[in-house]
């Protein structure tokens, strides 16, 4: 169990009389909890319609579980990220089991290379990668390649309680 | 020139169709074989068993808790169900040339020795003196017969 569910989030702006049908908006959310997923969805929706919480509702929200979570897939992701001096469009792969696991890498990778915040990242599309040549990232085709073996040629043990050992530890097991 | 021999070095890789043993985590000291490399820190494994408690469900997991057995299971195509890992493991033997190995007989006796009780720990120290005495009185007996 991860830290992030995904979430569908159904809203629309509240029925008038100009309008006693508003139109309802769908968004696919990754967020740690219902309250959170509630609060982005009213700030993307604001950035996109002329729809604010004061003035709209929330329909329904559920949770979205991953079809296959025993698979192994690759994931391409789409995001916009505000840095310190600017905003970009990025597109990054990942290879993991659930979409869930793939943004969590995201905003982990994201905050290693970049010292991004969940707050500066916009998730814009979260696509699973079905054929191998849909696959772009170096980093991710060197892990599909066909017959791919390696060693694990360096491992150090964790450390044990005792300060002083007989032995030195072996790195190679 | 001295004629150098170049072997090329033993590593146990990892690969699909390894069966590695788990070292920690609830389902430590269990087999299971690699299913599918996700990257090069984590993997898919599977252990599925006849044998009741020595069964690890289909999980990722971390490569450094696990350790590499020197057993494979051949031409284990990618990303296996349970069903063809089960079956593949059973035709290759791979329970049976564990249990032969001495890597499990090892492990198997280092287990029993810790839970051996105060009375038993006894009886395992009576019985190394009695080795020692028999080891020492033939060697004596060598010595003496060789001056």
């Amino acid at each position: 169990m991860g830290r992030l569910t995904e979430y569908q989030v159904i809203g629309r702006h509240l029925p008038t009389e100009t309008n006693p049908t508003p139109k309802l908006y769908r968004m696919r959310i990754f967020a740690t909890n219902t309250v959170v997923a509630k609060s982005r969805f009213w700030y993307f929706l604001m950035k996109l319609r002329k729809v604010k919480k004061a003035n709209g509702e929330i329909v329904s929200l559920n949770v979205i579980h991953e079809k296959r979570p025993m698979k192994v897939k690759n994931f391409g992701i789409w995001i916009r990220y505000d840095s310190r001096s600017g905003t970009h469009n990025m597109y990054k792969e990942y290879r993991e089991m659930s979409r869930t696991d793939a943004v969590e890498a995201l905003y982990q990778d994201m905050a290693a290379r970049h010292r991004a915040r969940f707050r500066s990242i916009h998730i814009l599309r979260v696509v699973e990668l079905e054929k191998s040549d849909q696959v772009k990232r170096p980093y991710i085709k060197q892990l599909i390649s066909r017959n791919l073996k390696f060693p694990l040629p360096h491992r150090v043990p964790k450390s044990s309680k005792k300060i002083f050992a007989v032995r030195r530890p072996a790195t190679f097991a | 020139m001295a004629q150098i021999d170049i072997k090329p070095a033993g590593w146990k890789l990892v690969e699909v169709g390894r069966v590695v043993l788990l070292r920690s985590g609830p389902h430590a000291g269990k087999l299971a074989t690699i299913v599918e490399i996700i990257d090069h820190k984590r993997a898919l494994v599977d252990g599925p068993s006849s044998k009741e408690g020595a069964v690890v469900p289909r999980h990722a997991i971390q490569l450094d808790k696990v350790t590499m057995t020197p057993f494979t299971i051949p031409k284990l195509p990618r990303a296996a169900g349970t069903g063809p890992v089960r079956r593949l493991r059973e035709k290759n033997e791979i329970d049976q040339k564990w249990a032969e190995s001495s890597w499990a007989k090892k492990k198997e006796t280092q287990e029993r020795r810790k839970n051996l009780g105060d009375f038993e720990r006894f009886k395992v120290m009576r019985l190394k003196k009695q080795a020692r005495v028999e080891v020492r009185k033939t060697a004596a007996k060598l010595r003496a017969s060789s001056k």
